[in-house]
């Protein structure tokens, strides 16, 4: 009998240790794997250099910049919106309203998305109808600012008309020199006193592609907002419990002061729940940074040197894995620069995660302190 | 009733209250004087809480509550339409039966109050929180730690701290609400003793399941049962003569 409770209880501590130390070994596994096959490959000018020869060789730094990047914009974006959704929700709403009700509904939803949707509609949403209705809303007010100096000088710009070069040159220098600067510059092959002949489409071609300022092609602004969808709830669902956390009583103490709920949220409830609230930021951050499918059609590159600025594409390390991986000239080649690409991956979330924790553990400090 | 030679600082008229369709209190009509202590005594969910909670109108926080009625603070009635709630609860400081200090310092606490009003300049501040410390009997207890946080004081500490936190504002009225319920009998004590010190200033209201703490601390005694106030008059009449057989079973413990 006791013989037999020992075993029983040998088993009862062994399974969970065997358990645990078998998750311990598949880490171990796959960061050894990682490191052994990725250390020959790293080196000061694979982080700090652009690729070179088709991602063949060279570094990975546009990678580094393009995801750090990215994951800065898509906090910068979800974070605050996702904090004033979850005031709204935890302060603001009443238990019954159907609006808030909705509101959760919609954002569990949200939530269970695939991420691969969240690309295709930020392809639709902020590409094909945002960044192209700013294109063409740009487009529309320069042709009709065209149609106007048709209109005023009807002789030099009429459909297709001859008008001396020298008029057409003032005309155009006159209005504005830097749209017409390449017409200007056609025409003078024509010598003076000559008849210059002014084709209205090529005039209303060249303005086209002058004057749309590019917003309706794949961008890091684009991806970074897409990715804010994305992690929106995390960040809705972690805020609101941490504003949950704050006792009610708290908030009628300062009430019954006569401070306004504004005042209450602003100075009692928002304080009280900053570590929260990071949370949610450092769980966004460590989800956002992951992902690759909401990326794939609204702005990663397959191979950039240069760095990117808000209206670009850009690189970015978990898109340029699986490039490597699967669309390299030379895939068994690349291999040390893929796992040496993992390596950077997996240590470039844990240190966005290591800082997001440190501000924390600061303000938690300093919150006792008060 | 209420003795001629007092001044009426509160005024309720007829109020009824109702938590959606369930009536929590049924025409109540009574004056609360100045500088006196008032208590409210009645079985748990006579409505001796809600009645307190209407007078600095905190029930408004609570959903799908109508009230009928007034009650009239210093001539007006704060239910009337374009009360600006902000400042009437200035006017009413309140302690709550749980002790709810904010997660700050012991500075903290206290300053947070004049601070919302608008009161910037930190040697008045310091004033404020002295005086309103020394007034709640912590001051001495306290007076070195001024930083730390407030929860890190005794849960009596914490009930008295926040007396001090209401008194910063300047209030009027003090609210409390079975402010002992949760305290030792020393701590029990003080706070009773603070209590008969703070009638000199202020107009004060206390809700207390303790009989013998009504006994006490008040000079007026109003007895609730099931929404309706059975009997309100001085203290020493509540407890030596009451004129109705209900009151008088509910001191005695017959009932309650």
């Amino acid at each position: 009998m006791e013989s037999r409770r020992k075993i029983i209880g040998f088993f009862a501590h062994g399974l969970p240790l065997l358990a645990t130390l078998l998750v311990l070994a598949v880490i171990g596994v796959i960061i050894a794997n990682f490191v052994i096959g990725g250390v020959p490959a790293m080196s000061w000018e694979f982080l700090t250099e652009a690729p070179r020869n088709v991602n063949t060789e060279g570094g990975i730094f546009p990678a580094i910049y393009g995801t750090v990047l990215l994951v800065f914009i898509m906090t910068i974006a979800a974070v605050p919106i996702g904090t004033i959704t979850a005031i709204y929700l935890a302060e603001y709403a009443k238990k019954s309203s159907r609006f808030a009700q909705f509101i959760r509904f919609a954002v569990n939803t949200l939530a269970g998305v695939p991420s691969i949707v969240f690309g295709l509609f930020g392809l639709g949403f902020f590409i094909q109808t945002i960044g192209a209705g700013i294109d063409d809303f740009h487009h529309a007010s320069k042709m009709s600012n065209l149609q106007e100096i048709i209109v005023v000088a009807p002789s030099p710009l009429a459909n297709s008309v001859s008008a001396p070069v020298s008029e057409v040159k003032q005309f155009l220098r006159n209005t504005d020199e830097s749209l017409w600067i390449e017409q200007i510059r056609r025409l003078s092959h024509y010598p003076d006193g000559v008849d210059a002949v002014v084709n209205t489409e090529q005039v209303m071609t060249f303005l086209e592609a002058r004057s749309a300022p590019g917003w309706g092609k794949p961008n890091i602004l684009w991806a970074a907002l897409t990715l804010a969808l994305l992690t929106l709830p995390v960040v809705i669902v972690a805020v609101e419990e941490a504003l949950r956390a704050v006792p009610q009583e708290v908030r009628a103490a300062s009430l019954a002061l006569g401070a306004t709920r504004l005042e209450t949220i602003r100075k009692i409830v928002l304080p009280n729940s900053l570590t929260g609230i990071l949370t949610g930021s450092i769980l966004a951050v460590g989800r956002g940074a992951g992902e690759v499918a909401p990326i794939l059609f609204t702005g990663a590159a397959y191979s950039l040197a240069e760095l990117p600025g808000l209206k670009d594409q850009f690189m970015h390390l978990g898109y340029h894995l699986y490039i490597l991986s699967t669309q390299s000239v030379n895939v068994d080649d690349t291999r040390p620069l893929q796992f040496a690409t993992t390596i950077v991956l997996l240590g470039l979330t844990l240190a966005l995660n290591m800082v997001a924790i440190m501000i924390r553990s600061r303000i938690r400090r300093k919150n006792k302190k008060n | 009733m209420l003795s001629e030679k007092e001044t009426v600082k509160i005024d309720i008229n007829n109020l009824s209250l109702f938590y959606g369709t369930k009536q929590a209190l049924n025409g109540i009509s009574m004056s609360i004087p100045e500088k006196r202590v008032t208590a409210f005594i009645g079985p748990s969910g006579c409505g001796k809480s809600t009645l307190l909670r209407s007078i600095n109108r905190m029930n408004d926080l609570i959903e799908g509550i109508t009230i009928t009625g007034a009650i009239t603070f210093d001539g007006t009635n704060i239910y009337q339409p374009g009360i600006n709630v902000v400042n009437l609860r200035k006017r009413m400081g309140m302690v709550f039966q749980k002790s709810n200090p904010f997660p700050k310092s012991i500075y903290g606490n206290i300053a947070y109050g004049p601070k919302i009003n608008g009161m910037s300049n930190k040697k008045k501040l310091d004033e404020i929180v002295e005086e309103s410390l020394r007034e709640a009997a912590l001051w001495d207890e306290v007076k070195d730690r001024l930083d730390a946080s407030a929860l890190s004081l005794s849960g009596g500490q914490q009930q008295r701290l926040c007396i001090a936190r209401a008194i910063a504002v300047n209030p009027e009225v003090l609210l409390m609400d079975e402010p002992c319920s949760a305290l030792d009998p020393i701590s029990t004590d003080k706070i009773e003793e603070l209590i008969l010190k703070l009638k000199e200033d202020y107009s004060v209201i206390i809700v207390t399941h303790n009989m013998q703490q009504a006994g006490r601390v008040s000079d007026y005694t109003a007895f609730f049962y099931l929404g309706k106030l059975i009997e309100y008059d001085r203290t020493r009449t509540i407890f030596t003569n009451p004129s109705l057989q209900q009151t008088e079973d509910y001191i005695t413990g017959r009932f309650g």
